[in-house]
């Protein structure tokens, strides 16, 4: 598709104030809760790879939960305030700084015009999520502002974050209440592993899965191999085999387990195909897609069983805790 | 969890918020592509889009399924299942309807089709007779993913059918028209992808700024018409270098 060039899109946002990107670091993409609704069109969800890191930033915030905020892999972003705005900064524990102080994350705290915000590499997870308060001012396409670089769709130009860009939000003033200081009590505060525990359900064409190959495939290690990003996880360890080599194409859901010929299973995330032919053998939940996609390469993985009842369940209990839990008033 | 709607449909689970419809002649597991399946995903997908609103976050019709992805805060999989039954009992085969014909332009050669030798050494074929194979069918749009405007096409002449790379390529070019088992399609932007691929199609298959944003449809007609190099360039096609 043909893409607006950048600067057809710094025109587009030169009168607003925000946040400028001064280093877009590894990879830091604009994103809402998703895009939903657009399959038609062939068009991924895309969104939030860690969504409980993305919903707890705009919480810190204020905001609604499905507010634009940048999602940052790895590191390496700096940005520079134009406007006093309100941040936080949740997720894998990238070095937080404000004009080099350091700052803790999993809080919100104001930053006035002229500070900058520097995020330095994350030793263990991958992604981190800055929102603001009131949310970046970004117009949505396709009814999301979820960037998806496949498809070349959201964002600010349908890609990455590049230097210069920028990012508008609303200005804070003294007696906003979006000046309340938040912070998440650090027992809630996930932690990010190198091994992940994956809650699977049995699924799609999982008849073609022997039971042997199933006890094989619920019963061993899978490391993530070099080729891991927002589309899916490649794994790599004991093959699998289907009686099947391939299907007619059918839709894909979030999560779902595809095993191509090698064997070799892959998790499908946030910006994968919507159609597929390689048979799959079920589909990891939601919250455990969040805790792989904070994985990289030589990381492990197990699958577990379970049932869709105890699926729903387990997102049920997960999204109470999520509701329920209070955020603190620090300041 | 497998549970029979009435001759024709199953329902199967496929993740935490999504089942899968899959449909037959004759209840059984469908590997063959036909119209007559086809129209009744069409209108399946039609019924559910009638009758369901907040509960159905979104849905994927392809050749003989449709994957329902639905909202875990309004209806839990249980109450859905027993909610597409009834609705879906009512549903019987249609008439096939014919859709429009369009002619997409290909540069099938050696140098836009990397999979070409492969399939003709497979199919004990020469490769002029597998260009002159895939340009002779009309096929029909059975379904639209996988990526914007990839329009899956079906079916391809059995003798050049050929299966998926065993391990996907990181990189396939846009315009790449490629074969799956009996399925084709044009690939619109540079992306992963398992197919074996013949040729180069040099018509945008997905264009946000027009309208429509794809030259084709769900039950459309579509037909290759090989063109040269020249052409090929002249319509705005272009070489890339490709991962073998």
């Amino acid at each position: 598709m043909s893409k607006l060039t950048s600067s057809a899109r710094s025109e587009e946002y030169a009168q607003a104030l925000g946040l400028i990107v001064t280093n877009a670091g590894v990879l830091s993409l604009i994103q809402d809760a998703g895009r939903y609704g657009a399959f038609n069109l062939g068009l991924t969800n895309g969104g939030p790879a860690d969504s409980l890191a993305f919903y707890w930033a705009n919480r810190l915030c204020s905001n609604e939960l499905n507010s634009t905020a940048i999602e940052i892999s790895l590191g390496g972003l700096e940005l520079t305030a134009q406007v006093d705005c309100v941040i936080a900064v949740t997720g894998a524990p990238m070095p937080l700084t404000l004009n080099g102080q350091p700052k803790a994350l999993w809080r919100s705290f104001l930053v006035k015009a002229g500070d900058a915000i520097s995020l330095g590499f994350t030793p263990l997870g991958v992604r981190c999520y800055l929102a603001v308060a009131g949310g970046f001012d970004i117009k949505p396409s396709f009814g999301s502002t979820a960037t998806v670089c496949r498809e070349s769709v959201g964002g600010l130009n349908g890609d990455k974050l590049v230097k210069k860009d920028v990012l508008p939000c609303q200005a804070v003033s003294k007696a906003d209440y979006r000046l309340k200081q938040l912070m998440l009590p650090e027992h809630e505060q996930p932690e990010y592993a190198n091994e992940v525990k994956l809650h699977t359900v049995l699924s799609y064409q999982h008849a073609h899965f022997s039971n042997i190959e199933k006890r094989v495939f619920f019963s061993s290690e899978y490391q993530i191999s070099k080729h891991w990003d927002r589309m899916g996880y490649r794994l790599q360890g004991r093959a699998i085999k289907a009686d099947v080599a391939g299907i007619l194409s059918e839709g894909i859901c979030y999560g779902a387990v595809q095993i191509p010929a090698d064997g070799q299973p892959i998790v499908l995330l946030n910006d994968r195909q919507t159609i597929g032919g390689y048979p799959k053998i079920g589909a990891v939940i939601s919250q455990d897609c969040a805790k792989l996609s904070q994985c990289r390469q030589g990381d492990k993985v197990r699958f577990e069983p379970i049932s869709m009842s105890q699926a729903n369940n387990m997102f049920h209990l997960n999204l109470r805790r999520f509701t329920q839990t209070q955020l603190i008033s620090y300041a | 969890m497998s549970t029979r709607i009435n001759d024709g449909i199953r329902l199967e689970v496929a993740g935490e918020n999504a089942l899968m419809l899959y449909f037959s002649d004759d209840g059984q597991e469908s590997l063959v592509i036909t119209p007559s399946i086809s129209s009744n995903v069409q209108q399946a997908t039609q019924l559910i889009r009638q009758h369901f609103s907040v509960e159905i976050i979104d849905l994927i019709p392809s050749y003989a399924s449709m994957l329902v992805v639905f909202n875990l805060l309004e209806i839990d999989h249980h109450h859905l299942r027993n909610k597409l039954k009834t609705l879906l009992k009512q549903c019987v085969s249609v008439s096939n309807k014919q859709g429009r014909l369009i002619e997409l332009p290909a540069y099938y050669s050696l140098e836009s089709g990397m999979d070409l030798q492969r399939i003709a050494k497979h199919a004990k074929l020469t490769v002029t007779q597998v260009i002159t194979l895939h340009q002779a069918q009309e096929y029909r749009v059975y379904a639209i993913g996988f990526a914007p405007g990839f329009a899956y096409l079906g079916e391809v002449d059995e003798r050049i059918a050929m299966e998926r790379l065993t391990t996907p390529r990181l990189k396939v070019p846009k315009g790449a028209i490629a074969i799956a088992d009996r399925q084709t399609a044009v690939y619109p932007a540079q992306s992963p992808g398992g197919w074996n691929i013949i040729g180069l199609c040099p018509i945008d298959m997905f264009n946000a700024q027009t309208e429509p944003m794809m030259p084709v449809e769900v039950g459309d007609r579509v037909k290759f018409v090989a063109i040269d190099k020249l052409k090929f360039f002249e319509l705005g096609g272009k070489l890339t270098e490709m991962e073998s």
